[in-house]
């Protein structure tokens, strides 16, 4: 294939050059342990330190507050956990959202067969949360609260501010998992009390393999992993050292232009929305008050598989909430919760934008779209006539 | 990324005999937008009984469209009596093979083809009517169609009649049911040698009255009073509401209203809540549809 347009970016993100410079040279010469006693080893104890370091001015926190883990999954587990552990026994009750990612919503079901309280609140057709509902769901034996910042589907934003000052009136742990909106918005935990918070390296141009979990200064947070003093003891196991580098190399290239990116991808996401509505018919938008990088529309009378495929043909890279996509048979359980008709969830489309996203892409998924999308309505039996 | 052979992929790019037939001698419809896939299928016969003009119009991932593609290729030319005889299985091993998880578009061809026929045949409404107790609520899946798959395809798992049939595959809730099919059906076929010689007790014994069944009468009260007094408040709590339509046998007819309406989660209701109540308080053998 010669062509790639990828627009799959809340899924995973291309390393940035100037973040593989910075780790090449602790995948070759710099190999050592920095729990060695010796200086090869020990060196690499600094670049660690500057790292954790990059990644607290991004969060606007200190650098003991940052544990670096092996991925966003680990890190919401870590927190989900955490929260229940350093709560009284007493309190066996966690409340969450319909709409979380899998690594909180598999930990709430895992946590329900262990005899603890999981309540999920739902969200609207726009795919809001109502904070009356979610502030009455936060009970007296309630030990944690988890919110997604953003939506991975949807792109669509919590009040995590508001959602921190509610949970911390009410006594209970806060943890966010924040992995769709680093490099995306502005993130200042100076400003209200979160108690956790989830990132990933590879939704911000770091590598796969490493994860952030922020723990509030005051917390002893109990491992998830045991068996090494490394992270403080917060989490064992020799560090990844190069994906710790270039996740914070990463964290600093974030920051560095984050309005002048979000702008320009806000932008050709603007571009791309309304082309695609002026260009198709019986089209919708899932989701209100996004991210600036995310677009998830629905075709309607055709499934999404087939129109991932056909884009895959053209070289265009997304994803779907089909159901036929990931083996499972029911569509996302995002869009279900927001009561997306099912004959739209089937026919959902997501493109993710990064900071390399260009017009020329856009102008090029613009054009491809539209026979696709003819091509597959003209095999539908549903399809009305005209 | 599934692992589609080049055949379902060239069948999926350039599908062959897409389209409509406008006076078609049979025509087959299954599935449904809130399946995720479905099929129309409709065919012409010429003066020798053989199928000289078939078309399909799919609504579904790569292997719904590709299966059904192979599919027409494979019958024109026929007889129907040739058609018929084409098992899932058959439009598989034509496209190469196909992941585990999209057999069932195979099964959907099969199906279409299968209710094609019966609509040239006795001018039955193209659309595979759901016959008997419908065991998967979610993807309106019957008892009859879970015990044919088991019992052809020799399925030994819940995960493989999901894969073959869709049952099971939605809120899980009729899990144990279908575990329950695949037992009984194992234990059938081994059974069978041995029960040819008890058969004739057997069915006299089948023939004594059971003293604990209800009168229709009886079990009609009873359906109407354990709605309004366990079913309705439940639903009113969500905003919800429900009316029952019709009783007839062990079916239930039932609409729901309120917020209930446009919920997508309604099929839920009556699987999670109306049907358990209705078959605890009443009769285990009741099945609940929507009017």
């Amino acid at each position: 294939m010669d062509k790639l347009v990828y627009l799959d970016n809340n899924a995973t993100t291309a390393v940035a050059p100037e973040v593989f410079e910075v780790m090449k040279p602790f995948l070759t010469s710099r190999y050592g342990n920095p729990s060695s006693i010796h200086s090869f080893g020990g060196r690499v104890r600094a670049d660690i330190d500057l790292a954790r370091q990059q990644v607290a001015n991004m969060l606007n926190v200190s650098a003991e507050e940052i544990v670096f883990t092996g991925c966003g999954s680990e890190s919401d587990n870590t927190a989900i956990m955490a929260g229940l552990e350093l709560s009284s026994t007493m309190k066996r009750h966690i409340v969450t959202t319909k709409v979380e990612h899998e690594a909180v919503i598999q930990v709430g079901h895992w946590l329900t067969k262990k005899g603890y309280e999981v309540t999920e609140v739902g969200v609207d057709s726009k795919g809001q949360l109502d904070l009356d509902e979610l502030e009455s769901a936060i009970r007296e034996d309630t030990a944690l609260v988890s919110v997604m910042w953003a939506n991975n589907e949807t792109g669509v934003l919590y009040p995590i501010e508001k959602i921190a000052e509610m949970v911390k009136a009410k006594g209970a742990y806060f943890h966010t998992d924040a992995v769709q909106v680093a490099g995306k918005i502005p993130i200042d935990l100076s400003k209200f009390p979160v108690d956790f918070l989830a990132l990933s390296g590879h939704k911000l141009h770091a590598p796969k393999g490493v994860g952030i979990l922020y723990v509030r200064k005051g917390i002893d947070l109990p491992p998830l992993l045991h068996g090494g003093h490394q992270e403080d003891s917060r989490r064992a196991g020799t560090e990844n050292v190069a994906g710790i580098v270039g996740l914070g190399a990463a964290a600093e290239l974030a920051v560095s232009d984050l309005d002048e990116v979000t702008a320009r991808e806000s932008r050709l996401r603007d571009k791309l929305e309304s082309g695609i509505l002026a260009s198709c018919k019986d089209v919708r938008i899932n989701g209100v008050d996004r991210i600036p990088n995310t677009l998830n529309v629905s075709f309607e009378y055709v499934e999404g598989e087939s129109i991932l495929l056909m884009m895959d043909d053209v070289g265009i890279c997304a994803s779907s909430g089909s159901a036929c996509t990931s083996g499972s048979l029911d569509p996302s359980h995002v869009l279900q919760a927001m009561n997306v008709p099912h004959s739209a969830a089937h026919g959902s489309i997501r493109f993710s934008l990064s900071r390399y996203t260009t017009d020329q892409e856009i102008d090029y998924v613009l054009e491809q779209m539209p026979p696709i999308i003819e091509r597959l309505r003209a095999i539908s039996p549903f399809v009305p006539f005209e | 990324m599934w692992d589609y052979t080049d055949k379902v992929m060239d069948h999926f790019r350039n599908p062959k005999n897409v389209g409509f037939i406008k006076d078609p001698d049979g025509v087959g419809e299954v599935g449904s937008m809130a399946c995720g896939d479905a099929l129309r299928l409709m065919f012409k016969l010429d003066g020798q009984g053989r199928i000289q003009d078939v078309k399909f119009q799919t609504f579904g991932c790569g292997s719904a469209i590709a299966t059904s593609s192979a599919l027409t290729v494979m019958i024109t030319g026929k007889t129907l009596e040739e058609a018929e005889k084409y098992t899932n299985q058959d439009i598989v091993d034509y496209l190469g093979g196909l992941p585990d998880q999209k057999i069932h578009c195979s099964v959907m061809g099969r199906e279409a083809l299968e209710a094609a026929i019966e609509n040239y045949r006795d001018g039955t409404v193209g659309q595979k009517k759901l016959e008997g107790r419908v065991v998967c609520v979610c993807f309106g899946v019957t008892e009859q169609k879970i015990r044919d798959a088991i019992k052809q395809g020799d399925l030994k798992s819940v995960e493989e009649v999901t894969n073959h049939t869709k049952a099971g595959g939605g809120c899980g809730g009729c899990v144990p049911e279908i575990e329950q099919l695949i037992a009984e059906i194992r234990s059938e076929s081994e059974e069978e040698v041995r029960a040819r010689g008890e058969q004739q007790e057997s069915e006299e014994e089948a023939d004594s009255v059971d003293p604990g069944k209800l009168t229709n009468l009886q079990k009609m009260k009873m359906i109407v009073q354990t709605i309004e007094d366990d079913i309705i408040p439940e639903l009113k709590k969500h905003g919800g509401d429900l009316e029952l339509v019709d009783i007839s046998g062990n079916k239930v007819l039932v609409e729901l209203k309120g917020a209930c309406t446009d919920c997508g989660m309604s099929r839920f209701t009556l699987q999670t809540l109306v049907q358990p109540k209705l078959r605890e308080k009443v009769s285990a053998e009741l099945v609940v549809m929507e009017a």
